[in-house]
C-alpha cells in the first residue's frame, strides 16, 4: 500500500508543478503589472507589521509583549499562511469553478483535482507575504537575545513546516465545504487571515473561550503559540504544560489528514453542472 | 446623453438586486468582518488599556471604532472591488468600447450600480457585525439619534470619494492596458491612509497631517469619527459639517477628475478605431 500511495503523491506534485508552471507564464505576460502587483502585495502585507510598530511606539507593550516577541509572532504566522497561500491558496477559488463549470473540465484531466485546483493561477508575486514575514522574523531574533541551542531551533523549523501544513489544510477543508455550498468562500478567510492575524498578537489578550476554540477546535494555536510560548519560556494562558509547544507536527499531521476527508468527501458528494 | 433620474434608479435596484443574490457569500462574508471585528478589538482592547485616551479615544469609543470600521469596510469597498471588478472584466473582452457608446453617461451608469451594491452591503455586512459587536458589549451607539442621519449622510459621502477614486484606477486602463498593478498600489494606500487599519491620530506627526488632507481618510476616519460623536454629541456643529465638506469638496473634485479623464479616454477609443 504504501508504494502507490508515494506514487501517488509524487504524480500530484508533478501535476501541480506543471500547472503552476503554466500559470506562473501566463501572468508574466503582462509584466508590468506583475511588477506593480508584486510591490502591491508586499506592501500591503508589510502594513500589518508597520501598524504593529505604531502601535508599540505608544505602549512599548501588548499584552506584556515586547515588538521583538510580537515579531516573532508576526513572523511565523506570516510566513506559515504565506507559504500555505502560495503554493496552494488557490483551491479557495473552487466555487466559482464550480459555478462556471470549469471542475468538470479539471476533473476529466488524467491529473489529481486537488493538483489542479491548488495550481491554478499560481503566481510568484504570493512570494511577497512569507518574504516579508521571514524579514521580520529574522530581526526579531536578532533584536531578542535567546539562546539558541539545536534542540530550539528544531522547534522554530518544525513550528514553520507544521504552521505551513495547518494553513493549507484550513485552505483545502474551507474549498471542500465549497461542494456543498459554492458561495462560502468568504468563510474560510476568517480562519486563514483572520487566523493569521489573530496568531500575530499575543494569545493573553483574549478571551479565554477563544483561545481554548484555536487550541481545540481549530487547531490555529499549534501554528505558534504554543511553541512560541515554550521557546520564550512563557506560561499558557491556559494553563497547559510546555510540552504541549512540542506536539505541533502531530496537530499538523491531524489536520492533513481531517483536511484529505474532507476534500475526499466534498468530491464524492459533486455531481457536476452537467454542461 | 440625457438619461432620466428613473433610469439610473432602476440600475441601482439592479446593483442592490444582484448583490442581494449571493446569499451565502453575504452571510459569510458578514462572518469574517465579525471575527476580525473580535480580533481586532481585543488588540485595541489591550492597547488602550495599558495607555488610556491613546490618540484622544476613550476606551469605548477605541473598540467601537474597530467595529463601525469592520461594518464599513465593505460598503465603502476600502478593498477596491465592486464595480472594479466588473469594469476590468469588460476591459478583458473587449466590451467596454460597447459600454463608452450607450446613451446612458459612463460613470454614471457604474456609479448609479455602484450605489445600489454598497445600499445593500450597508445593511446586511455593516450591520451584522455591528450589532454583534453591540450585543457582545463592546461597541456603544451613538448618544443622540440626530448623529444617524449625519452618519448615513457621511457614509454616502463615503462611498462617492471612494467611486471617485476607483473610478479613475479603471479609467487608467484605457492608457494602461491593464490596471491591476496600479489598483494593488491603490489598495495599500487605501488601508492604510483611510484609518481602516489605524485611526490616523496614533500615526507620528506629518504622516498624519498629510493622512488627514488626503481623500482617503473621507472613505473610514470621517464617517467613523462622525458616528464615535468625536465632536460632540450635538451633531450638527461646524466641526462635523466641517468634516462633512471634506467629504463632499473631495467627493466633487474626484468625480469632475473621472469625467475629464472619461472624455479623454473615449477620445482615445475612436482614434484607435473603435
Amino acid at each position: 500500500m504504501a508504494d502507490p500511495l508515494l506514487a501517488r503523491v509524487r504524480w500530484a506534485a508533478t501535476s501541480w508543478r506543471l500547472a503552476a508552471a503554466m500559470w506562473m507564464r501566463a501572468a508574466l505576460s503582462y509584466r508590468t503589472s506583475f511588477v506593480l502587483t508584486s510591490l502591491g502585495s508586499l506592501a500591503i502585507t508589510g502594513l500589518d507589521f508597520v501598524v504593529l510598530v505604531l502601535m508599540l511606539r505608544h505602549t512599548g507593550r501588548l499584552g506584556g509583549w515586547t515588538l521583538p516577541e510580537i515579531g516573532l509572532l508576526y513572523g511565523t504566522s506570516g510566513f506559515s499562511l504565506g507559504v500555505a497561500d502560495l503554493l496552494i491558496g488557490s483551491v479557495d477559488g473552487l466555487g466559482e469553478r464550480i459555478r462556471s463549470g470549469a471542475l468538470d473540465v479539471l476533473l476529466i484531466r488524467p491529473a489529481p483535482a486537488l493538483s489542479m485546483v491548488c495550481a491554478e493561477r499560481f503566481t510568484l508575486r504570493r512570494l511577497a507575504r512569507p518574504l516579508q514575514a521571514l524579514l521580520v522574523l529574522g530581526w526579531s531574533i536578532s533584536a531578542l537575545s535567546l539562546q539558541w541551542s539545536w534542540g530550539r531551533v528544531l522547534v522554530l523549523l518544525a513550528l514553520l513546516v507544521s504552521g505551513t501544513v495547518i494553513f493549507a489544510s484550513i485552505f483545502v477543508a474551507g474549498a471542500a465545504v465549497q461542494f456543498w455550498w459554492d458561495e462560502s468562500r468568504e468563510f474560510q478567510n476568517a480562519f486563514t487571515y483572520g487566523g493569521a492575524s489573530l496568531l500575530s498578537h499575543p494569545p493573553g489578550i483574549y478571551a479565554r473561550k477563544l483561545i481554548a476554540g484555536v487550541t481545540f477546535g481549530i487547531p490555529l494555536a499549534f501554528v505558534n503559540w504554543l511553541p512560541l510560548l515554550y521557546l520564550l519560556g512563557r506560561p499558557d494562558p491556559l494553563g497547559l504544560p510546555p510540552v504541549f509547544g512540542l506536539t505541533s507536527p502531530l496537530a499538523a499531521a491531524l489536520s492533513a489528514l481531517g483536511a484529505a476527508l474532507a476534500w475526499r468527501a466534498g468530491l464524492r458528494a459533486y455531481r457536476g453542472t452537467g454542461s | 446623453m440625457k438619461a432620466s433620474a428613473g433610469l439610473y434608479l432602476a440600475i441601482a435596484r439592479g446593483g442592490f438586486r444582484r448583490y442581494s443574490t449571493y446569499r451565502v457569500a453575504t452571510l459569510a462574508g458578514a462572518f469574517t468582518n465579525t471575527v476580525f471585528g473580535f480580533i481586532l478589538a481585543a488588540t485595541f482592547l489591550a492597547l488602550w488599556r495599558a495607555k488610556p485616551g491613546l490618540g484622544g479615544y476613550d476606551t469605548g469609543q477605541a473598540v467601537t471604532y474597530i467595529w463601525v470600521s469592520q461594518a464599513l469596510l465593505v460598503t465603502v469597498a476600502a478593498w477596491g472591488g465592486g464595480f472594479q471588478d466588473d469594469i476590468q472584466a469588460r476591459f478583458r473582452t473587449g466590451d467596454i468600447a460597447v459600454d463608452l457608446y450607450r446613451p446612458v453617461d459612463f460613470l454614471g451608469w457604474w456609479l448609479a450600480a455602484e450605489l445600489g451594491r454598497a445600499a445593500f452591503q450597508l445593511l446586511t455586512r455593516g450591520i451584522a457585525p455591528l450589532a454583534v459587536g453591540v450585543l457582545a458589549g463592546q461597541a456603544v451607539l451613538p448618544h443622540s439619534v440626530l448623529t444617524w442621519p449625519v452618519f448615513l449622510l457621511s457614509v454616502l459621502l463615503a462611498v462617492l470619494v471612494s467611486f471617485g477614486l476607483r473610478f479613475l484606477v479603471s479609467v487608467a486602463a484605457f492608457w494602461l492596458h491593464d490596471a491591476e498593478g496600479l489598483r494593488a498600489l491603490m489598495l495599500v494606500v487605501s488601508m492604510f491612509m483611510s484609518g481602516m487599519l489605524l485611526p490616523l491620530t496614533l500615526f507620528p506627526e506629518g504622516l498624519r497631517q498629510a493622512a488627514q488632507a488626503l481623500p482617503w481618510s473621507a472613505i473610514i476616519q470621517v464617517p467613523c469619527d462622525v458616528f464615535l460623536e468625536r465632536y460632540g454629541d450635538r451633531p450638527l456643529t461646524g466641526r462635523v459639517l466641517g468634516e462633512l465638506g471634506f467629504q463632499l469638496l473631495w467627493a466633487v473634485l474626484l468625480l469632475a477628475a473621472g469625467q475629464l479623464a472619461q472624455a479623454l479616454a473615449t477620445r482615445k477609443v475612436v482614434v484607435q478605431g473603435g
